[in-house]
C-alpha cells in the first residue's frame, strides 16, 4: 500500500498569537514551528496503515525551504519519503497550492506508483481554506470524503467514518481514494532516538512549482475586537454556589421542581 | 439574478447553520441589488421549501434525484456546479459547517473558481472584499477576491439567523441535474448512532473540563451537574491528551465548536485553541482557583474556588 500525507508549516502558537507590524503574517520570532493537530494524526495514521498493509509512505508539504523541518519531523516517526515543492512564499493561495500539489503528486506517481490512498488534514491551522485536498482529490479524479476520524481498510475499499453530533456516518471510498481527517482518529506517537537520527539522512526531494495563482488575495491579518466587559465575579468557593443558582434560573436552566 | 444559498439538511432535516447562510446571503443580496434564493438537494428536501421561503428565498430551486437520497460530498457538489451552470447566480452561498465548506469545496474545484471559506462580512465592488477567520477564529483576515461568480460559507456562529415570515409559501422551481456516476462514489452507506438526546453542539448548557480536573474520575462532579442541568460534558484538549475523555468531548479549535445559553468552564486556563470553540456561547461562567487564568478574564461570570468544592454545591442546591 502507498500512502501520502500533504501537510503544512505553520508557526506554533502560544497563549497569544501576534501579528507582524505590516499586517502580513503571524509574528514567529519567538514561537517555533509545527504543523495542524489533524495533520500530525494523519502522519500517524499513514505509519500505522504501512505497518499493517505493508507498502510506503510519504510526505508532501508546499512552502519555503525552512518546510524541510516539517518533512523531517515525519520521516522521525517513521515516514518513508518526502517531497517539499519549494517556494518563495507560505502565502500561496489555495487554488495555487492545489495545482501545485496535484502536479507534484503526479510526478512522484509516474515515477514511483500510483498511491493507493492520499491523507489532508481536514483544514490548515493557519489559513482555514477547507479546499486544497478536495482541489487535489478532484483534480486526480479521486472520491474525497473530508472530516473523517475512523478507518478501515478492506480489500479495495477504504471505509471512512465521520463524526456527527450523535454518532458517526460512514463512506466506503474505491481505492485509490483521498479523505481529510480530524484530531482524535490516532494518537501520534513521539519520534524515537532511532527515528530522529533517520530523519537527519532523510533525502528530501525538492521540487519547484510554476503554478498559475488564484483568485483569492490576502490583504492583512487583524485581532478581532476582543470583549471589553469586566469578568462579573460571583464570589469565592462552593459559598458562591448560590449565585450560580441565581445565574442558572436567570437564564432558564435550572430545573423545575428543583428550585426553592 | 440572485445569491443562491447550498441548504444544509440531513434526510430532510434542516440544520440551524442553514438559516444563518440564509442571513448572509441577505446581506449580499441587498449590497447587489438581487433576492436570494435557495437550492434544495435530495428525496427527502421537498418539504423545506416553504421554511426557506420564509427564510427569505425568492426561488426555491430543488433538486431530486434518486443518486441523491443521502448526502455525497461529490454528488452534492456537482449538483451545484451544474445548477450554477443552469442559473448563473451573482454568488454561491453556504454555511461553514462540515458540509458546507466541503460542498463549496467540490463545486468551486468543478467550476474551477476560487472559494473564500468562513467570512464574517462581504463588501461587493468590482473586486470582492471580505473579512475571514484564520486560525479557528483567533485571527481575521481582511481577503480580496477576484471571480466571476463568488462562492463564500459564513463562519458558523458568526450571524444571527434573521426573523422568519410566518406562512410563507415557496415558488418551487424543479431542476433536473445529470450526475456522473463517478459523483455517486462519496455517498453515506451507513450511520452509527452512538447517542440520543442532546449533544455538545446541541446542549443548552455545557459543562467543561481542563487539566485543573486532574483525573478521568474527577469528571463526576461534573457529569453529576450536568444530569442535573441537562446538559453535557466536554473537555479541553489537555484532557483529551491526557486519555482522561474520548477527543469526541472536545471543545475547541480542533474539536466540536459550541453555542450553548452557558458554557460552565472549570479548570480549564483558556488556551486559544479552546476559546476559539467555546466563545461562541452566549455566557460564559469560568470556575477556577487562579482569578488571572484567561478563561476567568475572558468570562462573563467566573467564581474563584476549587471546582471539587464549587460543583457539588452547586448540584446539591435546591
Amino acid at each position: 500500500m502507498r500512502v501520502l500525507v500533504c501537510v503544512k508549516r505553520v508557526p506554533a502558537p502560544g497563549a497569544k498569537i501576534n501579528i507582524t507590524e505590516d499586517g502580513q503574517s503571524v509574528d514567529a520570532t519567538n514561537l517555533g514551528h509545527t504543523m495542524s493537530p489533524h495533520e500530525e494524526c494523519a502522519l500517524e495514521l499513514a505509519v500505522q496503515l504501512v505497518e499493517t498493509h505493508g507498502g510506503e509512505s510519504h510526505v508532501l508539504t508546499l512552502g519555503t525551504s525552512e518546510a524541510d523541518e516539517q518533512c523531517r519531523w515525519a520521516a522521525s516517526i517513521g515516514i518513508n519519503k518526502a517531497t517539499l515543492v519549494d517556494v518563495d512564499s507560505m502565502d500561496w493561495d489555495p487554488q495555487r497550492t492545489a495545482r501545485a500539489l496535484t502536479d507534484s503528486i503526479r510526478s512522484i506517481e509516474e515515477a514511483a506508483g500510483a498511491f493507493d490512498v492520499i491523507i489532508f488534514g481536514n483544514e490548515s491551522a493557519d489559513t482555514g481554506g477547507f479546499q486544497v485536498g478536495i482541489r487535489v482529490s478532484r483534480a486526480l479524479g479521486r472520491p474525497m470524503v473530508n472530516a473523517i476520524k475512523g478507518v478501515e481498510i478492506a480489500g479495495d475499499v477504504l471505509e471512512a467514518r465521520r463524526e456527527t453530533d450523535n454518532g458517526f456516518e460512514v463512506y466506503k471510498l474505491p481505492m485509490p481514494c483521498a479523505i481529510g481527517v480530524k484530531e482524535g482518529i490516532t494518537w501520534p506517537r513521539y519520534p524515537t532516538m532511532r527515528g530522529r537520527l533517520a530523519s537527519k539522512k532523510l533525502a528530501v526531494d525538492s521540487v519547484s512549482s510554476d503554478a498559475a495563482p488564484g483568485g483569492q488575495m490576502k490583504v492583512r491579518l487583524n485581532r478581532p475586537e476582543e470583549k471589553v466587559s469586566e469578568t462579573v465575579v460571583l464570589g469565592e468557593g462552593p459559598e458562591a454556589a448560590a449565585k450560580a443558582v441565581d445565574l442558572l434560573k436567570e437564564l432558564g436552566l435550572w430545573p423545575e421542581g428543583a428550585s426553592s | 439574478m440572485s445569491v443562491l444559498v447550498v441548504v444544509e439538511h440531513d434526510r430532510g432535516q434542516m440544520a440551524d447553520a442553514s438559516l444563518e447562510a440564509f442571513a448572509f446571503a441577505a446581506g449580499i443580496a441587498e449590497q447587489l441589488g438581487v433576492t436570494v434564493d435557495a437550492l434544495l438537494i435530495g428525496a427527502d428536501a421537498a418539504s423545506l421549501a416553504d421554511t426557506c421561503a420564509a427564510h427569505g428565498a425568492a426561488t426555491v430551486h430543488y433538486v431530486e434525484d434518486a443518486a441523491l437520497a443521502d448526502y455525497g460530498p461529490d454528488a452534492y457538489g456537482s449538483t451545484v456546479a451544474a445548477a450554477v451552470g443552469a442559473l448563473s447566480p451573482s454568488a454561491l452561498v453556504a454555511s461553514g459547517s462540515d458540509r458546507g465548506n466541503e460542498v463549496l469545496a467540490y463545486a468551486a474545484a468543478e467550476l474551477d473558481l476560487p472559494f473564500v471559506a468562513n467570512c464574517l462580512e462581504v463588501k461587493t465592488a468590482d473586486d470582492w472584499e471580505m473579512t475571514r477567520v484564520q486560525w479557528g477564529g483567533s485571527l481575521n483576515e481582511d481577503a480580496r477576491l477576484t471571480s466571476s461568480m463568488p462562492i463564500l460559507s459564513s463562519a458558523p456562529h458568526s450571524i444571527a439567523p434573521g426573523d422568519s415570515t410566518v406562512g410563507a409559501v415557496a415558488t418551487v422551481n424543479t431542476l433536473d441535474v445529470a450526475l456522473p456516476e463517478s459523483a455517486t462514489a462519496t455517498m453515506i452507506q451507513d450511520r452509527i448512532v452512538l447517542s440520543e438526546g442532546v449533544t455538545l453542539a446541541t446542549a443548552p448548557v455545557v459543562i467543561g473540563g481542563g487539566r485543573g480536573v486532574g483525573s478521568a474520575e474527577g469528571f463526576d462532579v461534573l457529569e453529576a451537574l450536568a444530569a442535573k442541568l441537562g446538559g453535557v460534558v466536554g473537555c479541553s484538549r489537555a484532557v483529551t491528551n491526557n486519555g482522561w475523555r474520548p477527543h469526541s468531548d472536545q471543545v475547541g479549535q480542533t474539536g466540536t465548536r459550541i453555542a450553548p445559553q452557558l458554557y460552565i468552564a472549570c479548570g480549564i486556563s483558556g488556551a486559544i485553541q479552546h476559546w476559539v470553540g467555546a466563545k461562541a456561547a452566549k455566557k460564559i461562567l469560568a470556575i477556577n482557583t487562579d482569578p488571572a487564568a484567561n478563561m476567568v478574564v475572558k468570562a462573563d461570570y467566573a467564581i474563584i474556588g476549587d471546582l471539587f468544592e464549587v460543583l457539588p454545591a452547586i448540584t446539591d442546591a435546591t
